[in-house]
């Protein structure tokens, strides 16, 4: 039995990728669209219309290919797109740090994409559609989105839900440990999962080699980068602007 | 009534349903203008079908470029519909009688625009069944919350702006019952023009606040004044200015189609007056704006404003078209009575206003979408399917329809036929 009286500390789940380790092999789409649900691509979309909840972007640089995964960042200051929601339908989980999305609410108005800078969310264009028998290999855990709807990377919550509900079978109470499957599927471990709140994630993913895209626009982003190549570092934290 | 009205042929029937003392095409040359617009129609209808029963894949947007053609086309037209509430407002709470000369005709542009622009929106938004969630559990944090509330509140009152016109159709206003409720109504129209007026700020604003709080877009990130930033207050003033100059314009090409004099000259120096000194105030502030942005704002969250021209083909000159070509020329050529006094001068103004104020809701949504914020990422092209234009086509030849149909059957200018009469004697 858990005891509600004490209020249970609140993590920050956060994620260090390794960017030195990635080598794109696109281990960590494919096991998040497995984990989370998210349909085969329609055979009309393109790389600009297709569900992807993470992308990995190539970029060339000093002669060699770095591979960026890009996912939601679950900024945790000013989220931009959750004050832009007209409806409520993107929600911060206070005891996780997670930036949800209820696609039962959205609107698809696609004012969140819109505010996004990381164009980390994706639009349901078509009706999610799976081959035949391919539905048997859905995640019970995890909902199918309908068409017309944005949805995003949340950290695989189906997955902090069954570590939150065998916490409880255990009479715990507080922040539970998990792997999100993009985590878990990357062969080259280049992807660590954690709580920012906890001294020792939080003092890796402050090490000098880290840093967070676009940083400058404040939003708190928790997704963390890390290479020890300065100049691919100082390439990717300045603004394509400036 | 109805009897008689059935047996009679349909230009008999027609000709019941005209105004004394107005002079109307004949019903055939009447159905045969309204005929490419029935076929416009009617394809806009079919390319909303297809994209409301089988998504909006049938669009060019994409998950990067979220907001396109429907987005920026709206805002437009919303801000051109403003010179319905500020007509109003001048008319009814301001006491410039002058106006009453053009207040029908902008309060039915005003509804067209409006209506238009919700029917766009209802089929831009992928679960459009869904709406009333933002009245059910509304982020008041949202400025699309206030534009949702704001919009659908004034299309009501645009609707009962609408109505005393209806009334006054000359067989309507045959029936006591419909003449009284016209009158009462009218009564109310003060109150009507204050409410609009205050609905109108609001959303004028928070389109404008939709872009200017996107704190991940430098490009639009606009710092401002307590919870709105400035592009809250400048698209409040751009609308104000170009509502007069569309009003103004669209009498225009209606005296030029329907060849007779709607309004005095003096009401189109009115309208002109008024565009043109709005309009100055405008380019001040957005000159004051875009400065501070360039040295602040946009500095300031990392990214240097003079490299967002740099990389494609909206350079600078988008920015000197929006500030001095479609700003201070138009507002100066406004201003000043002599070149007002000369009607292609003034029409001249009009459009030009009108221009910017289109190019400034270009900026701020095709623009922005286009540009990148990620450091590897590319400047993104975007080109509208044709279900988009046929489905904004559809809403062009609506609002022509209505405004056609309004024109015929109701009175939009008072003046007419006052005006037709003075030239018959001259």
């Amino acid at each position: 039995m858990i005891d509600t009286r004490k209020p249970a500390p609140a993590a920050r789940y956060g994620m260090i990728i390794d960017l030195d380790r990635c080598n794109g092999c696109g281990s960590c789409s494919v096991a998040c669209a497995v984990e989370n649900n998210v349909p085969p691509p329609h055979p009309k979309a393109t790389t600009r219309t297709g569900l992807n909840w993470l992308r990995v972007f190539r970029v060339e640089h000093e002669g060699r290919d770095a591979f960026i995964p890009i996912s939601c960042m679950q900024c945790g200051e000013e989220t931009p797109c959750q004050s832009v929601c007209p409806q409520n339908a993107v929600a911060i989980d206070p005891a996780t740090g997670i930036v949800g999305q209820i696609p039962e609410r959205c609107l698809g108005c696609r004012y969140c994409m819109a505010a996004c800078p990381y164009q980390a969310r994706a639009f349901n264009w078509w009706d999610p559609q799976w081959p035949a028998g391919f539905e048997l290999t859905l995640n019970p855990e995890v909902g199918v989105r309908q068409r017309g709807t944005v949805e995003k990377c949340n950290f695989c919550h189906g997955r902090w839900h069954a570590a939150r509900q065998q916490a409880a079978a255990n009479g715990e109470n507080g922040p539970v440990s998990y792997q999100p499957a993009c985590a878990e599927a990357c062969p080259a471990q280049a992807i660590a999962f954690g709580d920012l709140n906890q001294s020792e994630f939080a003092a890796k993913a402050a090490g000098h080699a880290c840093f967070r895209l676009l940083d400058s626009l404040r939003t708190g982003p928790k997704i963390v980068y890390k290479t020890s190549s300065a100049s691919l570092r100082n390439a990717l934290q300045e603004s394509r602007h400036a | 009534m109805p009897s008689a009205l059935a047996s009679a042929p349909a230009a008999s029937i027609d000709r019941r349903f005209i105004n004394r003392g107005a002079s109307r095409s004949t019903l055939a040359r009447f159905s045969l203008w309204l005929l490419p617009w029935f076929g416009l129609l009617a394809l806009g209808a079919y390319a909303m079908y297809l994209c409301l029963s089988q998504g909006l894949f049938h669009t060019n947007m994409d998950n990067r470029y979220a907001f396109g053609l429907w987005i920026f086309l709206d805002l437009t037209i919303i801000a051109l519909g403003a010179g319905a509430f500020f007509t109003g407002f001048l008319l009814y709470v301001l006491r410039n009688k002058e106006l009453k000369a053009v207040i029908n005709s902008a309060v039915v542009i005003g509804l067209t625009c409006y209506s238009g622009a919700m029917v766009v929106l209802a089929v831009d938004v992928g679960q459009p069944l869904r709406a009333w969630f933002t009245y059910y559990h509304p982020n008041v944090h949202s400025m699309l919350t206030e534009v949702t509330f704001c919009i659908t509140c004034y299309l009501a009152v645009l609707a009962i702006e609408y109505v005393p016109l209806v009334l006054k159709n000359r067989q309507l206003k045959l029936r006591p019952s419909f003449l009284v409720f016209e009158w009462e109504l009218h009564k109310l129209m003060v109150v009507f023009a204050l409410v609009g007026t205050l609905l109108s700020f609001f959303h004028q604003g928070s389109l404008g606040g939709l872009f200017g709080v996107l704190r991940g877009r430098p490009f639009v990130f606009r710092e401002g004044f307590a919870i709105w930033p400035s592009t809250f207050f400048l698209f409040i003033l751009s609308a104000m200015a170009a509502g007069p100059s569309f009003v103004a314009l669209t009498t225009w090409l209606v005296e030029k189609l329907a060849r007779r004099r709607l309004i005095q000259a003096a009401v189109y120096d009115t309208l002109g007056r008024i565009s043109g000194k709005l309009l100055l105030a405008y380019v001040f502030l957005k000159t004051i704006d875009t400065l501070l942005w360039i040295n602040q704002t946009a500095p300031g969250r990392g990214f240097p404003a003079h490299r967002f021209y740099l990389e494609s083909a909206f350079g600078t000159w988008m920015l000197f078209a929006e500030i001095v070509l479609f700003g201070l020329l138009p507002a100066a050529i406004l201003i000043r009575p002599s070149w007002r006094a000369r009607r292609g001068a003034l029409i001249t103004g009009a459009i030009l206003a009108c221009l910017g104020v289109t190019l400034n809701r270009f900026v701020l949504t095709i623009q922005t979408m286009a540009l990148p914020t990620l450091p590897f990422d590319r400047f993104l092209y975007y080109s509208p399917s044709w279900q988009e234009y046929a489905a904004f086509g559809a809403i062009i030849a609506y609002a022509v329809l209505v405004y056609s149909f309004s024109y015929r059957y109701l009175t939009l200018f008072p003046q007419e036929r006052e005006l037709a009469l003075s030239s018959k004697r001259s």
